[in-house]
């Protein structure tokens, strides 16, 4: 791709995603809001699953915690600039204690303990009433107010999300570049080359699921003054896989592939609307096709036409092999 | 003493039927390095196949169980290989998980959509008549759960270790390669474990379903639970599963009776979580010994 040719694709993608909500119904505007929120979920679970390579099954119960931090405060009075920090730094705290065990040894084992946490999460959300509602829920959590810029209204609050959108991608991407972020990949790539280069993998690892996972807060404290009203049952294992399958659909590894994923997620069950109760049974298996034929993701369905039409050259076809020798 | 009797007796009947699904989950585990997240849709749907051959096809009980056994294997065995497992193997571990999720929700949702979102009555094998052991009460049908449970495992083991077809599959799990040289039929011991985990799962299915009612939302909880029943008994063996499961299955009772029943569905996890800390290999595993 020419040098200038991307940042003018940001620009005009983020010029639409200004002009894009102008004029619709609150429907439509509510629907784009989320699928912002998710984008940034999705993105967190990028980190861990497409830089560093492990399954997080918790996605949805790091919402629940930013979730319900964020309203809790907020209900006492706090204002949501100071709440969603305390959310962040709490989701952060906990993927380090999650991690740390499950990533201490070989295999998937994070993806079990992290489906056993969501599981637990979503049982204390609904066992302890005192705290959190139990299956009532929380209600009534004012939206951030801003002063001159009060975002009570639809179109106000998407701008809002869109900006806090716009800076965690910024962040996100400013910790894909750095050298740091460069240990993912390598350990994606190779992980027994990547640490005998001097990587500590565990360490980097646990870093990405920690970091992965406050981004699935700070998508759960947008979530808390968008719908005004959050109960258990939004945060269980099937969100959580419902955003694991929105990076996965999207592009797992790839920037932009969440934003696509989760406008494929959140669009489709509108689009598939005349299929009534078959959605689901329709989209699992697209996934799987999908899988089986582009396991790249939508995304890499543009890279694969490319090199149809423009192979890449390449001097040594023996190294790839070499290179994965393990 | 008669209550805590009774209450060890059905926990072990209950865990002798995790115990059926986390061995084949450690099977597939092992032969192909397949983590199936579809596990408990495949415990979840042979007992549908059962009630659609007795409700559409008025065939009786014994032969419906027979059709059910033969379609999960074609089906959760055969289908599942060459469809799902055998063309997205070489994507990589990571993808294939990702595949046997979504295959989870294409299961449940499709029986949900086309049989019936409510809970569906299925007929016991056995009878469920109460009887008195040492003052404690227990059902005749978790008596033959367990022992069909146990029996199984015995004539399981007994094949991967003193046939040849079974020691084959054993070295296909622990080196392809090695095992591929040897001459060992690789391919085809793959296709025997795919088959073995749909047997396994079709018969823990009819064993269950009569005592939790079908249901398509049923693989959740026994899917998860016999993943920890096969991380808590050690990943890379039989009677790691086997012990994995009946632990699940006796503590999971002792807690809901002695303890608390709200939270009878965290101990299992809590579990995990505690012997991963402790014992990442399992209770009965032996260490593998690369942490990369």
């Amino acid at each position: 791709m020419k040098r200038w040719l991307r940042p003018l694709l940001l620009v005009l993608l983020l010029v639409l995603a200004i002009i894009a909500p102008l004029g619709q119904g609150n429907y439509i505007v509510y629907t784009l809001t989320s699928w912002l929120i998710f984008s940034i979920a999705a993105m967190g679970l990028n980190l861990t699953l497409g830089y560093a390579g492990q399954i997080s099954l918790a996605q949805a119960s790091f919402m629940a915690i930013g979730a319900y931090t964020t309203a809790l405060l907020t209900l006492a009075g706090w204002h949501w600039v100071l709440a969603m920090p305390l959310g962040l730094i709490l989701c952060f705290a906990v993927g380090l204690l999650l991690g740390y065990p499950a990533l201490r040894v070989k295999g998937h084992f994070l993806a079990f303990v992290t489906l056993a946490f969501n599981t637990l999460v979503f049982l204390i959300l609904r066992n302890e009433e005192w705290l959190t509602g139990g299956s009532y829920g929380l209600v009534g959590m004012p939206r951030p107010d801003f002063g001159l810029f009060s975002t009570m209204k639809q179109l106000p609050f998407y701008y809002f999300t869109l900006g806090i959108t716009v800076i965690a991608s910024l962040v996100m991407w400013g910790i894909v570049r750095s050298p740091w972020g460069r240990a993912f990949k390598a350990l994606r790539e190779n992980p027994v080359r990547a640490e005998s280069l001097g990587v500590d993998t565990r360490r980097i690892t646990l870093l990405a699921f920690a970091i992965g996972s406050v981004y699935g807060g700070l998508a759960g404290a947008l979530i808390t003054p968008l719908v005004q009203f959050i109960e258990p049952g939004s945060f269980g294992v099937g969100h959580s896989l419902r955003i694991l399958l929105m990076v996965v659909v999207g592009g797992a590894g790839y920037f932009f592939g969440p934003f696509l994923g989760a406008g494929v997620v959140i669009m489709l069950p509108e689009m598939l609307r005349f299929t009534a109760g078959y959605y689901l049974i329709i989209y699992s298996a697209l996934v799987i096709v999908m899988l089986v034929f582009v396991p790249s993701g939508l995304i890499g369905i543009g890279g694969r036409l490319r090199e149809k039409f423009r192979p890449r050259r390449e001097v040594r076809a023996d190294m790839r092999e070499g290179a994965r020798l393990q | 003493m008669s209550q805590l009797l009774q209450v060890l007796l059905s926990g072990l009947a209950t865990g002798s039927i995790y115990a059926l699904v986390a061995i084949g989950f450690t099977l597939v585990w092992q032969a192909a390095q397949t983590v199936n997240f579809a596990q408990g849709e495949f415990v979840m749907l042979p007992a549908f196949f059962v009630l659609v051959a007795m409700g559409y096809f008025g065939l009786p009980f014994l032969p419906a169980l027979l059709v059910g056994l033969v379609l999960s294997v074609l089906v959760l065995g055969v289908l599942f290989k060459k469809l799902i497992a055998e063309p997205i193997l070489p994507h990589g571990g990571i993808t294939l998980i990702i595949a046997t999720m979504a295959l989870g929700i294409f299961l449940k949702e499709s029986v949900k959509e086309f049989y019936s979102a409510e809970a569906q009555p299925f007929p016991s094998i056995f009878p469920n008549d109460p009887i008195d052991i040492f003052g404690a009460v227990v059902s005749l049908q978790d008596l033959f759960n367990l022992a069909i449970s146990l029996g199984v495992v015995v004539v399981l083991t007994l094949f991967l270790n003193r046939t040849r077809t079974g020691r084959c599959m054993q070295a296909t799990a622990q080196n392809p390669a090695v095992a591929e040289i040897l001459g060992v039929d690789v391919k085809r011991m793959i296709l025997y474990t795919f088959l073995i985990n749909a047997a396994l799962a079709a018969l823990a299915s009819f064993l269950i379903t009569p005592v939790y009612l079908a249901k398509f939302s049923n693989g959740e909880t026994l899917g998860l639970i016999a993943f920890i029943a096969a991380i808590v008994g050690g990943f890379n063996q039989i009677r790691g599963a086997l012990v994995g499961g009946l632990l699940i299955g006796v503590l999971d009772n002792l807690t809901a009776t002695y303890v608390t029943a709200q939270y009878r569905a965290a101990l299992p996890l809590v579990l995990l979580i505690v012997i991963i800390m402790l014992r990442p290999q399992g209770l009965m595993g032996t260490s593998e010994g690369r942490s990369v």
